[in-house]
């Protein structure tokens, strides 16, 4: 009990990591299988996936996974052994049940509750392939979850003396071949209870004729023991088969002395005469096919230390650790920053050794923070894996015949950067099936391949990870976009539009091209959720799409949340942080620009619009309006949702990464606030969440009014 | 594996906030910090004093006084920020300035007076004299409010 | 004395339900993850008893046991294997390739601590 984690549940969870890596070879086996490869190599690597997820599964019970995995490796075995063709119906099916596996895995994880018949009919496709071999349901019963095990409680009513038994035991040639030896046999049948040992040397030839490894003893052992014949039977196990085994109860219900008088009683020790092996020694090697079966110890003298680990060698680290020296790092980087401010502040001269020190620790705490965001990288592999997924059953839905070519599955994303990404990717994908691929009939009509094909791309462009989504469809209908829009009261029935500004349409919330609502796409969840995730990840998304050839979605991500790209302002003395990605542009305020719309609710006008006009000193209650709003400097922003604001601060910084630090708001949390940062010279700085302020702007601006006494309260 | 055997013995940090004295279990206090400033959090509470920087972490600091309706006066170099760490999070509390370390046992606390029209002292879990003075022993998890909405 | 076990499979879970069981017990566990780490591990370690999982890349159980087996100080180290199976064709095979015994996954910790003392005694 020293330790308080449970290694079983530990063990567990480390089960189903291995699992998702176990998913993600099989995704890539099939997939390769699917593309033609015929390296027998990649089936094994394919039924093995499906095995061990079996036989962990079985270690925890998981009896629904256990059942399913056998049936799908039993038919992978057919293939392995080549009885059985993955032809394309095959791959289809084996698609399928990959698919339910993980789904299976997933369940079993998360605890939920597996319907029983969830896997009927791929079980019967799979069983299909089977042909008329009979259902063999056996799998359930020979795994028994761990732990359960049935104890042989003692009998109370039980005899006062143990039944006796008279084993024969003659080991045949194989058992030793096989590693058994019959001196431990003999020992574990004593630890059993009293054991009387009488070793038959009958058969023992004279030393020229003596074959090494051969058997030539028999045993006739005498066991006084509270146990079953049955577990007699156990201790031979092992040498079934191997040997001549006959067991006979002495005691039935005539009481037998407690010991054969007549047998010399060599009791627990062995049989004094060398083994076989160590007969062999003194012998004239004639026959000698084998060599002794004796250990000689001189072998290890000069043996090297063990190799630890594979080929590979990975580290798996708790992510917490990891958590812990990105954090490090951005002390590091801080503290850099505070030191380079005080030695600046010396008026040292910049060829000083302590400034050329300096540029150099800086280099190198750069590249440290480069080389530790890259730790939390992962490939997006298993991000596109799960996509190729979504592809089939959406194509299967929409009965399209669709293909899915991915790009760039290395490249490396920030591992919350695509835990995050699942969600909208899901959806463009979805999105591109229903929406953007024409119906095979149309394709064929246009003179297309009635194969529609869907493009996932992922690449590193410039300190970003840029992911792009394509397909080769109709394209853009913009006339049809831009009278939806116009119907709806998206854009005012006048508008004249440039292409691009038709595009982004498709961004604004609740806008829905289909003419039919498919099941697929599903209604009211548009690209406006999509457009919002990605900038929540501090990311862009931009549309471009030609006619009659298809539609590009493309997406820039940073390559780490730990960071953030900042627009350093001050408002009211202090130092916020705005995230640079909502800033479209900065502008000083003349004294026509702003217009009143009512009291405390004002109108910026640019370029002809006119956009809400917010102070964010008033906003976030650190002093009252300022006197006049002319000159004052303002930020545009445009939100993840489309809308724009202009917010007022008192002036701008610097722009400039900061590192992020999460806020404890277990008894506060601040709206408006989405984080916070050090500064160099040590001090926090907020980190602005511009959606929430706009969204709390109006009941913001109330309670402002309705506590004045804020403002005497402060200081 | 060792739960104290030990008798109700334990101690006490005491400190003084608007001239009364008050002490806390200093178990659960992890450090005691020199007063710097404070960014200050929009639209909190009146007691929610703003953020410090402590090694790398934000820490909220609660201005002690206010949190006890008692008289606040300006702050100056010669306060301190006790770090407690309550529910697993870290909280840092304003004070004066802190006194003493006392080492006590639960016979040396009397309950508080019931029913005092006091409002501030629901979060003084008991009293005790040293040196002829009372000495109001808090309720840290009373202080420290535990969630956002009572804060709200 | 503490038993050295050199235990082989390619399933993490396993290598660590087997370390699991076994290293409260008071064995010395190495593990490796397929027939030819497996055989790596070995060099220059005299284990008293030797488990491998059958089904694993580049050299499986039935390839293993046959390097140990041809190996001088190996020939007569009790090997066990692990198996879903316990079909009797299986245990042949195993028992062909000169496996000792076998385990049929999923077990326990009394179950291999079991296994184990009947080979090694």
């Amino acid at each position: 009990m020293n330790d308080t984690n449970d290694p079983m549940a530990e063990i567990r969870a480390s089960f189903f990591i291995e699992c998702e890596e176990l998913l993600e070879a099989l995704q890539d086996g099939l997939q390769q299988m699917d593309d033609g490869s015929d390296d027998p190599e990649t089936i094994n690597i394919v039924f093995r996936a499906v095995h061990s997820i079996k036989g962990g599964a079985g270690a925890f019970g998981l009896e629904d996974l256990v059942r399913f995995a056998h049936r799908y490796e039993t038919v992978l075995d057919e293939v392995r052994s080549g009885k059985l063709t993955a032809d394309a119906e095959a791959m289809k099916v084996f698609f399928q049940a990959a698919d339910h596996l993980s789904d299976l895995v997933r369940m079993c994880r998360d605890g939920q509750d597996i319907d029983p018949n969830g896997g009927d009919n791929l079980i019967a496709a799979l069983n299909a392939f089977l042909g008329d071999t009979e259902e063999e349901e056996v799998t359930a019963e020979d795994f028994q979850p761990l732990g359960v095990m049935t104890l042989d409680l003692p009998d109370l009513d039980a005899p006062a003396t143990p039944p006796e038994y008279e084993i024969l035991f003659k080991p045949g040639q194989e058992l030793f071949t096989t590693g058994n030896e019959p001196q431990t046999l003999l020992r574990n049948l004593a630890a059993l209870g009293t054991a009387q040992v009488r070793c038959d040397r009958g058969d023992l030839p004279d030393l020229s004729s003596l074959a090494p490894e051969t058997p030539y003893f028999s045993w006739n052992i005498t066991l006084q023991a509270e146990v079953m014949e049955d577990e007699i039977r156990e201790v031979f196990e092992f040498v079934d088969g191997l040997c001549e085994l006959t067991i006979t109860r002495l005691d039935d219900d005539t009481e037998s002395p407690s010991a054969l008088p007549d047998l010399p009683a060599v009791a627990e020790e062995p049989e004094p005469e060398p083994t076989p092996a160590a007969a062999s020694v003194e012998l004239a090697p004639e026959p000698a096919p084998p060599k002794p079966v004796a250990k000689p110890e001189s072998s290890s003298d000069a043996a090297p230390p063990a190799k630890a680990a594979g080929p590979k060698s990975v580290v798996r680290v708790d992510l917490e650790r990891i958590e812990r020296l990105v954090n490090l790092v951005g002390e590091l980087v801080i503290n850099q920053a505070m030191l380079a401010q005080s030695l600046d502040q010396a008026g040292l001269s910049p060829h000083s050794d302590a400034m050329n020190g300096l540029e150099e620790f800086q280099r190198l705490t750069r590249d440290i923070q480069d080389s530790v965001m890259m730790i939390r990288a992962q490939p997006v592999k298993s991000l596109f894996q799960r996509m190729s997924r979504i592809v089939r059953e959406a194509s299967a839905a929409v009965k399209k015949d669709v293909r899915l070519i991915t790009e760039g599955e290395a490249t490396e994303v920030d591992k919350t950067v695509i835990e995050r990404l699942a969600d909208p990717l899901t959806h463009m994908i979805r999105n591109a099936v229903d929406h953007g691929l024409e119906s095979t009939a149309d394709r064929k009509e246009a003179g297309k391949e009635t194969t529609g094909h869907v493009r996932l791309s992922a690449a590193h462009r410039s300190g970003r990870v840029i992911i792009e989504v394509s397909d080769d469809g109709g394209g853009i209908n913009r006339d049809k976009v831009l009278g939806i829009a116009k119907s709806k009261g998206l854009v005012p029935q006048d508008a004249s539009l440039t292409d691009g500004e038709i595009d982004n349409l498709l961004f604004l919330p609740g806008f829905s091209t289909a003419s039919q609502v498919s099941d697929l796409s599903g209604r009211g969840v548009g690209m406006d959720v999509v457009k919002t995730s990605i900038q929540q990840l501090g990311g862009r998304i931009a549309i471009t799409s030609e006619r009659g050839k298809g539609t590009t979605f493309s997406i820039s991500l940073p390559l780490t949340l730990a960071v953030l790209d900042g627009m350093v302002v001050n408002v009211a003395g202090e130092t916020l942080v705005l995230p640079l990605n909502v800033v479209e542009e900065t502008l000083s305020l003349g004294p026509e620009d702003v217009q009143m719309l009512r009291p405390g609710h004002n109108v910026v006008r640019v370029r002809g619009g006119f956009v809400p006009l917010y102070d964010l000193g008033i906003m976030l209650g650190y002093r009252g309006a300022r006197d006049t709003l002319a000159g004052a400097i303002v930020l545009l922003i445009s939100l993840e949702d489309g809308t724009r604001a202009a917010l007022v601060i008192d002036g701008i910084q610097d722009q400039r990464q900061v590192v992020i630090k999460g806020l404890d708001d277990s008894f506060y949390r601040a709206p408006g606030i989405a984080a916070a940062t050090i500064l160099g010279d040590g001090q926090i700085a907020l980190i602005l969440d511009p959606a929430d302020i706009i969204a709390a702007a109006g009941p913001m601006r109330h309670a402002e009014l309705a506590r004045p006494e804020r403002k005497a309260v402060n200081e | 594996m060792n739960d104290q055997p030990k008798t109700q013995g334990f101690e006490l940090l005491t400190f003084r906030v608007a001239d009364q004295e008050y002490s806390l279990d200093i178990m659960s206090v992890r450090e005691i910090r020199g007063w710097t400033r404070t960014t200050p959090m929009p639209h909190a509470p009146e007691f929610m004093r703003g953020v410090i920087n402590l090694r790398g972490t934000v820490l909220p600091v609660m201005d002690l006084a206010r949190r006890l309706n008692l008289p606040t006066r300006e702050t100056s170099d010669r306060n301190v920020i006790i770090v407690v760490k309550i529910n697993g999070t870290l909280t840092g509390l304003l004070v004066d300035a802190v006194s003493d370390i006392v080492a006590m046992t639960e016979d040396d606390l009397q309950p508080p007076p019931e029913l005092s029209s006091d409002p501030h002292m629901s979060v003084v879990r008991a009293l005790t004299v040293i040196d002829d003075r009372m000495i109001r022993v808090l309720d840290l998890s009373a202080v420290v409010p535990a969630t956002a909405d009572e804060a709200a | 004395m503490s038993l050295t076990v050199l235990a082989v499979d390619d399933s993490r879970t396993m290598r660590d339900m087997i370390r699991m069981c076994l290293v409260p017990a008071g064995f010395d566990v190495h593990l490796a993850e397929d027939g030819v780490d497996g055989i790596e591990v070995l060099d220059g370690l005299d284990p008293d008893a030797i488990i491998t999982d059958i089904n694993m890349p580049r050299m499986d159980g039935f390839g293993f046991i046959d390097a140990v087996r041809s190996q001088e100080e190996h020939r007569a180290t009790p090997i066990l294997v692990l198996t879903t199976e316990s079909a009797p064709e299986l245990k042949q095979r195993a028992r062909n390739a000169g496996a000792t015994g076998w385990i049929v996954k999923p077990f326990d910790p009394q179950k291999l601590v079991k296994a184990l003392t009947m080979v090694t005694g």
